[in-house]
């Protein structure tokens, strides 16, 4: 770079914008940055940041990371349970969303799936038993994501429960979801009454085997095609699968009808894929969980590789800290209620599916689906504005999904906690909300945000890392 | 409370638009509760659980459904009327807004606008600036810091950071710079010539600036190193860095350096380093004698007005001979024999420090709340005695107001209160114009020189107001429109601060004429 006075003046102007004006009035060249305190104005947070910025290691290690993001070839490969599937999920072992927490703190609606999974696997005979199984520490409960899984909401996954596979065909690994029960009383939301567990059941016993007939006649199917189309027809799929639910059961049809099964089976299989147009939602999170778990692990990179919400707390994981989560208290959600039900009934911010945010998906998304913006009285202007708010705390965009009102553009992806540190721009998050009681079930949708504390925490542990503070 | 409820057949809104209409009729006077679904048998059963929805509903899922329950039948029918009105214009919303640009929010997001960037200004509140500075400097910018209160710990960080990367840092606390003609901070609006200034204090820099623009040349670049860049502990990185940078530029022909003398090492090597550029160097360390300064091609300046001149002379390729400014016609007041003192009131605080070196040496008992040279220091800065000058931009009078060349009041209030003092034969003033000062000084000060002349008149005694304009013709002031309005309330201008000092000391003295330098 030419010295200083060798090359045309141009300022960045930081602060006083008196300043910036007298440039421009004596004909200098000036941009004024639109400037708080990072971090809150925790100061100690605002230096490591600084000493972050520009750093060669964290620049190579994100450009690899996201490199890994981007090279995954995600392919429904088929299905299978929980159990024997998983890796390291035990025996008496029970998954939920988001970072670890222990039974007693809880919210209500994990409490009551957790209760739900111990009756549908037979470990207690009534809710009661179910309920002091879970208090006694006899159960293994650990989050989705550290056996390369996620759930949406509670996203409880029990052995017994079919997981969808999806297989990365560049490199051969794994990442896996649950299946979706649809709206009302499911027990994502901690219903657990004998409706939800015979849907559950049927799940296991009729609907999984024949999908799993079905897709092993397709040879699988890729997955990256569909979530593309499925963003032009409107979809951000996170909040809004319709596209990529019908898109799907297009694909699976012909291959279920070959399957041999009784016509009415066949009919409650395509009943039941039909009547839920968030099908599709579980098989899009565990697509971004296995982009994710590619770009996990690179010694040195910022980038995020994991969000998620377990009702009481909203955790990230970054690529290069290894298993740490980063947490901070759960945020309520900016949304509107289905009839009768207000913010006072809802839980807080609960799930894995901000999975499809962190990698570019759902809220980053936003511009390819404006009917998700009216969930906070916005305009289809407003879901541009998101996406194009997302590219500033982005390593790039997808060279896989393109935004057709964005002219086209990839998906911002890749979240650099740098930049969300340095610019106080939280990640958008598009979400269900479920009611704060067990078993009530989703009461409204609406928008959330990543809390920026996270991101500050694991700024400071980066900083720690390679600056050995 | 009454519940209505209509069907409108064959509708289809998705959901989330009825979900907001719901949320707007539920939201009108007198309403308690409103939903508008498509009739599923899901919806219904959610009304009914909600109490919405009683008995059966003759409807399809296809038919859209409008729920209201009021206060009254009235509220509840306007209600209803609304829900229709809603589903007939189309998706419920406000006004459309165009797509913002947004401002950038971060240095790293205003240099993706603007990739050719190459200088970041930061005047943010002292305690973020070093991490923004910090911030600028590993994105490749160089750096003006115009804050203060940022410690040395930090202020080496970021010198030792630049020096790494090849960049320029000048500040923390520095007011003044001006690169390429283009003003950043507090500058005046100077001629672009062949003159480079280099200097650690603000209105140092704007004087030289200043006089050299008057005297018909111009300057290349003006650049401000901070107030502590010469200290032993930071080792004048920045100075250096500067002298360099001067040195490799084809446009600067000469080079001035301003600044309190250095500590002794540090002198040492922006000497040698001011020598090895191979241009004249005029070094103004303002209380430093000459001959340690002078070696090689660097000549020694007494005052700023003297390096100013010297510079100009030595880009004529003449000797130098005297100052820039000519000494005013004046007619001094008759003084009571009592009337003994000299107060000088400052808004620059260089301005100050360079008048008590100059008037320590021809005045006896002269104070200072900054005193250098053989002034001693005020016990209250707020009472002045004998001969006292004051600094108006120190900390103490500055927590919790603006500096004194943005708001006058605080020196106007003394000012009329010296003039009170029957031992006072001259005030002293400073007038700073340019970029960042008060848009028209002169202006605010006219009031209380008249008020501070009738006090002395009320006294039966004349008092003598001397000051001297810092500034240019292309002040967004006006160095002339200033100038004339102060000559016109009686103020006698000098042209430059040492002038207007020795002027001062004359009148104090009951000299007929100020005595040479």
């Amino acid at each position: 770079m030419p010295n200083l006075l060798e090359a045309s003046l141009g300022v960045v102007n930081v602060g006083l914008a008196q300043f910036a004006q007298t440039i421009l009035t004596e004909g200098g060249a000036a941009i004024q940055v639109d400037w708080q305190p990072p971090a809150l104005g925790d100061r100690a947070a605002g230096m490591a940041l600084a000493r972050l910025t520009g750093d060669s290691r964290i620049e190579q290690a994100n450009a690899e990371a996201f490199a890994a993001f981007l090279g995954t070839v995600p392919v429904l490969r088929g299905i299978g349970a929980a159990g024997g599937t998983l890796p390291g999920m035990g025996e008496r072992m029970i998954l939920h969303a988001g970072p670890p927490i222990e039974w007693s703190r809880m919210c209500g609606p994990m409490q009551g799936a957790i209760v739900g999974a111990i009756l549908y696997e037979g470990w207690a005979k009534d809710a009661e038993q179910a309920h002091a199984l879970a208090a006694s520490g006899a159960l293994a409960f650990e989050p989705c994501h550290h056996h390369a899984a996620v759930g949406p909401m509670a996203g409880v996954i029990s052995p017994s429960m079919p997981v969808w596979i999806v297989e990365d065909a560049a490199r051969g690994a794994r990442a896996f979801s649950n299946f979706n029960e649809g709206l009302g009383k499911a027990l994502r939301f901690g219903a657990y009454g004998p409706e939800v567990l015979q849907r559950l059941k049927w799940i296991e016993r009729s609907l999984a085997p024949a999908l799993g007939t079905a897709l092993a006649q397709l040879g699988g199917l890729e997955l990256k095609p569909l979530v593309a189309q499925a963003l032009i027809m409107g979809d951000e799929v996170h909040n809004r699968n319709a596209a990529a639910s019908a898109l799907l059961l297009r694909r699976l049809a012909p291959a279920l009808a070959r399957t041999r099964l009784a016509h009415e089976e066949l009919a409650q299989v395509l009943e039941f894929m039909a009547g839920n147009e968030h099908f599709f939602l579980n098989i899009s999170m565990a697509l971004c969980k296995l982009a994710l778990d590619a770009a996990h692990g690179v010694a040195g990179s910022s980038m995020v590789s994991a969000m998620s919400r377990n009702g009481v707390e909203f955790g990230i994981r970054v690529s290069g800290l290894g298993e740490r989560w980063f947490s901070a208290p759960a945020a309520a959600i900016d949304g509107l209620y289905f009839a009768g039900y207000g913010p006072g009934d809802a839980a807080r911010d609960l799930g894995d599916s901000s999975i499809t945010e962190t990698a570019g998906l759902g809220g980053f998304s936003m511009a390819a689906a404006p009917a998700i913006v009216k969930f906070v009285g916005g305009t289809p202007e407003d879901a541009t504005a998101n996406s194009l708010r997302m590219r500033s705390i982005t390593l790039g965009e997808s060279d896989s999904f393109q935004l057709p009102a964005l002219d086209f553009r990839g998906a911002p992806c890749g979240i650099d906690l740098r930049l969300v540190v340095d610019t106080g721009i939280e990640p958008v998050i598009n979400t269900g909300i479920a009611h704060r009681e067990a078993g009530v079930g989703q009461i409204g949708a609406g928008l959330t945000r990543a809390p920026l504390a996270c991101f500050t925490q694991a700024l400071c542990a980066l900083d720690a890392e390679l600056n050995r503070r | 409370m009454p519940t209505l409820l209509r069907i409108v057949h064959n509708t289809y809104r998705d959901s989330v638009s009825l979900m907001q209409l719901s949320a707007r009729i539920a939201g009108l006077a007198g309403v308690r509760q409103a939903s508008v679904v498509m009739a599923t048998e899901g919806n219904l059963a959610l009304l009914r659980e909600a109490g919405l929805l009683e008995g059966e509903v003759q409807a399809s899922p296809s038919d859209l459904l409008v729920l209201a329950q009021g206060d009254g039948e009235e509220a509840a029918r306007a209600a209803l009327d609304e829900a229709e009105r809603g589903l007939a214009g189309g998706a419920a919303g406000g006004p459309r807004r165009a797509p913002q640009e947004s401002a950038p929010r971060s240095i790293r997001m205003a240099l993706q606008a603007r990739p050719d960037a190459n200088l970041a200004l930061i005047s943010t509140p002292g305690e973020y600036a070093a991490a923004e500075a910090l911030k600028a400097l590993r994105l490749g910018l160089n750096v003006m810091v115009f804050s203060d209160n940022v410690s040395v710990a930090d202020e080496v960080l970021l010198k030792r950071e630049a020096e790494a990367r090849g960049l320029l840092v000048m500040g923390p606390d520095c007011g003044t710079s001006i690169i390429a003609g283009v003003p950043l901070g507090f500058a005046n609006a100077v001629r672009r010539g062949p003159i480079g200034v280099v200097g650690a204090s603000g209105t140092g820099l704007q004087q030289v600036t200043s006089l050299i623009d008057q005297a018909g040349l111009g300057v290349s670049h003006a650049l401000g190193t901070g107030g502590r860049d010469l200290k032993a502990d930071v080792g004048g990185a920045t100075m250096l860095r500067a002298i360099d940078e001067l040195a490799a530029d084809p446009g600067t022909r000469v080079i001035v350096l301003v600044s309190k003398p250095p500590a002794a090492a540090v002198a040492e090597r922006v000497l040698a380093r001011a020598n090895a550029s191979g241009k004249p160097v005029i070094a103004c360390f303002l209380g430093a004698a000459a001959a340690d300064v002078e070696r090689g091609g660097v000549r020694a300046a007494a005052t700023l007005e003297q390096a100013a001149a010297m510079a100009v002379a030595a880009a004529r390729g003449e000797r130098y001979s005297a100052g820039i400014t000519r000494l005013p016609q004046f007619t001094a007041p008759r003084l009571a024999p009592g009337q003994r003192y000299l107060r000088g009131l400052y808004s620059g605080g260089t301005f100050c420090y360079e008048a008590t070196l100059l008037l320590s040496q021809t005045l006896e008992d002269v104070h200072s709340n900054t005193p250098v040279g053989g002034a001693t220091a005020l016990a209250d800065v707020w009472h002045s005695r004998g001969h006292t000058l004051i600094d108006l931009g120190d900390d103490e009078f500055t927590r919790g107001r603006p500096h004194p060349m943005i708001d006058h009041r605080l020196r106007n209030e003394r000012l009329v209160r010296e003039a009170a003092d029957a031992q006072v034969a001259v005030i002293l003033l400073d007038v700073v114009l340019g970029y960042g000062a008060h848009p028209d000084p002169a202006a605010e000060m006219l009031p209380a020189l008249r008020a501070a002349r009738a006090t002395a008149q009320r006294g039966e005694r004349e008092i003598a107001f001397v000051g001297f304009v810092c500034g240019t013709e292309r002040d967004p002031q006006g160095y002339e429109r200033q100038s004339a309005a102060l000559a016109q309330a009686g103020v006698i201008l000098a042209g430059s601060n040492a002038q207007a000092a020795r002027i001062a000391a004359s009148i104090a003295l009951h000299h007929a004429e100020p005595a040479r330098s």
